[in-house]
């Protein structure tokens, strides 16, 4: 039981996706403009986590090694088109906001990471967890970015003004720059108050390459 | 021909791909260590992008939205896409054997790389014609290689900077790239101001 526990806590806190492995940047940077989009974006990510985990785990022993990038990719592909249709039709102001971020869930090397390393050699049970975990993960990171980037872009918080109507705002946090430069101070911190433990991801080594997973070149080749 | 160098110029500057759009920011982070390298991903890039321009336009106006799949387009483009570099691959492998050594290394990098499934979707979206679209991936393709090549001389500069310690490595690199994101938002209006 212990175990199961771990597997679902790792994605949150120790493994977190987005802030320790520093996966997954371009949702996190393009849509965390306000919390309601951070937040929509992680939750659509999170269901097309868990069902890609639950799906590639189950039919890991029909698939065979050699054309299994592209399995995946064409389940979590399945998975993504659900989200698209299901959003488009129930929450179509979502829909529009997220744009082409949606679609472009396919790519998340977040999703493609973790049918390589983990649904693809482990149970359903395991798998579902795991998908669970990195997804809270990811949803949080993103809530987190968003959140600091709507009150000091906008001085809003989901749509409401939460500073005074006097007080400046500074633009720029909410646009384009503001997303790498929150990004970078919020890890930053983490760095600081975890002195240095909790960030894995040092600097961009073959390992930790985002496309790591589905890259079949020789090792460390590319950056010679 | 104005509409074109339009498109050009907004895609390649104004709406930089990777600066103002955050479309592969994983391998502009990653990539961006050595020139040699930013140069031969970026013209990697470039190449895929056209091709699956090529392939996925005819592919969407005359197979997918004529037959009322249009809902599974995201479906059939990432299949397009990760065929197509899969045989650009033995193609160069076989037949361009320089060509192969300069780039085959990126191209298993690339299938993944969200600016090429990106600039497909977008040029549906919004709804370009055949000629319009190419011109657009290659805007798309030029801006991103603007970006790394460019990034790549900040980076060897950060890179050996003394900075604080919780900043070394990962977020000095971000905050580096957010300056550069800041340079780049000089270019608006650049189109409106040129072709009125």
């Amino acid at each position: 039981m212990t175990d199961r526990l771990k597997v679902l806590t790792a994605g949150i806190i120790r493994e977190n996706p987005v802030l320790v492995l520093v996966l997954g940047t371009c949702p996190t940077l393009a849509v965390s403009t306000s919390a309601l989009n951070a937040l929509g974006m992680g939750l659509a990510a999170t269901f097309v986590l868990i069902g890609s985990n639950i799906v590639i785990s189950l039919l890991k022993n029909a698939i065979p090694d050699k054309v299994r990038i592209p399995c995946y990719i064409v389940v979590i592909a399945g998975f993504v088109t659900v989200v698209q249709l299901l959003l488009n039709a129930f929450v179509p102001s979502l829909y529009s906001a997220l744009g082409i971020f949606l679609p472009l869930i396919v790519v998340n090397c977040i999703i493609l990471g973790r049918a390589e390393a983990f649904a693809n050699k482990n149970g359903v049970l395991d798998s579902a967890l795991d998908g669970i975990g990195m997804g809270l993960g990811f949803t949080l990171a993103l809530f987190a970015i968003g959140t600091v980037r709507e009150i000091i872009g906008f001085g809003t918080f989901f749509g409401m003004p939460v500073i005074g109507e006097d007080a400046t705002t500074i633009s720029i946090i909410g646009l384009a720059p503001g997303g790498f430069f929150v990004y970078g101070c919020i890890i930053a911190i983490l760095n600081k108050v975890s002195n240095g433990r909790a960030v894995k991801r040092k600097s961009f080594d073959c390992e930790s390459c985002p496309s790591f997973a589905a890259c079949g070149g020789e090792k460390g080749e590319c950056a010679k | 021909m104005k509409e074109l160098l339009a498109i050009l110029l907004t895609s390649m500057l104004v709406e930089n791909f990777v600066l103002a759009k955050f479309l592969a920011i994983c391998s502009f982070l990653g990539v961006s260590k050595k020139l040699d390298a930013a140069v031969g991903m970026s013209f990697a890039v470039i190449f895929v992008m056209l091709m699956a321009t090529a392939a996925t336009w005819p592919i969407y106006h005359f197979i997918l939205d004529p037959n009322g799949l249009g809902y599974l387009q995201t479906i059939v483009f990432i299949l397009v896409i990760a065929a197509l570099v899969q045989f650009v691959e033995m193609f160069l492998k076989k037949f361009v054997p320089p060509l192969y050594s300069a780039l085959g290394i990126f191209l298993p990098l690339i299938t993944t790389n969200c600016a090429v499934l990106g600039v497909v979707v977008l040029n549906i979206t919004k709804e370009y014609r055949f000629l319009p679209s190419m011109v657009n991936s290659l805007g798309a393709g030029l801006g991103y290689l603007l970006a790394m090549v460019l990034f790549c001389g900040v980076r060897s500069k950060v890179d050996t900077a003394d900075v604080p310690k919780c900043f070394k490595g990962v977020p000095i690199t971000l905050a580096a790239a957010s300056i550069m994101s800041v340079s780049f938002m000089g270019f608006t209006g650049l189109v409106t101001g040129l072709f009125g």
